[in-house]
């Protein structure tokens, strides 16, 4: 049993000048070694002088753009090389273009057998009255599956940059926005009363009618969304947000990106193995025809209407 | 070329030119708009409607609203009340001196 010491005592023994030392409570030198607080550094006077005075010249004969000679040669040089460089692209680029076959011509490189072939077999093998979306649904769906899926990543990336918590700093700004916006703005909303309804409904109409007239998924999804746009702008994010929420965002574009998808392996599959696809052509010229082409253009439109539509709402507001 | 896309495509220069050397950024928007109304239109002349509804829809509409939004934002639009109120506050900053 050890002895229980009183603080003095135990203050003069190396164990607790040990603990001491390794805690760092006290500073050994402390009380042994003459400190001085540094002084500032302070330049003479006459030094000062000479620097203002260095200041003071190179002020005025370098930064004096009005009678500096090498500043003014240079600056008309800049003007000229520019005027010159830019006339020399355009004639270069000009000089190349006349090169080319001209528009129509029959003896265009373009034209070999593959767009006689699209034009000669197109309606017979896609059953799509509209070349052009047979090509790029049909021949070419492959390529419009990624654009698809660069727009759904381009908004992905859109929501990570500009997603907004609320509640949080930016509130203020976003309240700050909306001052300056029209509320219930009568001309803005009468016009939104009858044009929306048409605007979306044509934008439906192009979306169905890919495969028959001009148009498709993407040109009828950008309509759709500007109508959504342009019902945004005049009623106010109140009500849009019944309708349109980050989850159906979410659910609709990856339930047409998986549609899409699913689809066209199926088709690829069973070209690539030779086997028969069992999706009925229909007669060309009605609307439920030519297989594939109406589902993947109604997917290609969701996507497209909902990724305009997401990408003016991160922007103005930074969150659904 | 007929004589009307001669008159489309001059436009369409003169859009180029005045919307990269306006002062203004809302007036180069609205000239990036018609720049894409009337290409749509040149589609057309070139037989290529689909392309024709796309830059209509992306070019002219969805586009510059995403112009004006982000010009909102950067306060590129300056509103007449809001000059008035800034030409209030100097005047009467000017008083109080």
């Amino acid at each position: 049993m050890s002895r229980r010491r009183s603080r003095e005592e135990y203050e003069r023994t190396l164990a607790f000048r040990f603990f001491r030392w390794l805690s760092g409570s006290k500073d050994p030198y402390l009380g042994r070694v003459e400190m001085k607080p540094q002084e500032e550094w302070r330049e003479e006077e006459s030094v000062q002088l000479d620097h203002l005075h260095d200041h003071q010249m190179l002020r005025d004969r370098i930064y004096d753009t009005e009678h500096n000679r090498k500043i003014i040669f240079f600056y008309k040089l800049y003007k000229l090389s520019a005027v010159v460089f830019c006339i020399g692209l355009a004639s270069l680029l000009l000089y190349t273009v006349s090169y080319l076959p001209k528009t129509g011509a029959a003896n265009r490189p373009a034209n070999n057998e593959v767009p006689a072939r699209y034009i000669e077999k197109g309606l017979q093998e896609t059953g799509a009255v509209n070349i052009v979306t047979g090509m790029i649904l049909d021949y070419r769906a492959f390529d419009t599956f990624g654009e698809s899926n660069v727009l759904f990543v381009a908004t992905v990336t859109v929501l990570i940059l500009l997603h907004a918590k609320r509640n949080s700093k930016g509130e203020e700004e976003q309240e700050n926005d909306r001052i300056f916006e029209p509320k219930n703005d009568a001309i803005l909303q009468a016009g939104a009363r009858i044009l929306v309804p048409v605007i979306i409904l044509f934008g439906i109409y192009i979306v169905l009618n890919g495969h028959l007239s001009p148009g498709g998924g993407f040109s009828g999804g950008a309509v759709i969304g500007a109508g959504l746009i342009l019902y945004l702008n005049a009623f106010g994010f109140r009500k849009t947000e019944k309708l349109f929420t980050e989850k159906v965002y979410k659910w609709v574009s990856f339930s047409a990106l998986t549609t899409y998808c699913l689809a066209k392996s199926y088709s690829f599959f069973t070209g690539a193995n030779h086997l028969e696809s069992h999706i009925p052509l229909g007669t060309p010229g009605h609307i439920l025809s030519s297989g594939l082409i109406l589902i993947l253009n109604i997917c290609v439109g969701m996507v497209v209407a909902c990724t305009m539509y997401t990408f003016y709402v991160m922007f103005r507001k930074g969150d659904f | 070329m007929t004589v009307f896309q001669l008159m489309l495509m001059t436009f369409l220069i003169v859009c180029a030119v005045s919307a990269s050397f306006s002062r203004n950024l809302l007036n180069s928007v609205l000239i990036y708009m018609s720049f894409s109304l009337v290409m749509s239109i040149l589609w057309v002349c070139l037989e290529s409607p689909d392309l024709a509804i796309t830059e209509a829809a992306v070019g002219a509409g969805v586009t510059s609203l995403l112009f004006f939004a982000t010009l909102k934002k950067i306060r590129g639009i300056v509103i007449e009340r809001e000059v008035e109120k800034r030409e209030k506050e100097e005047e009467e900053a000017k008083e109080h001196e």
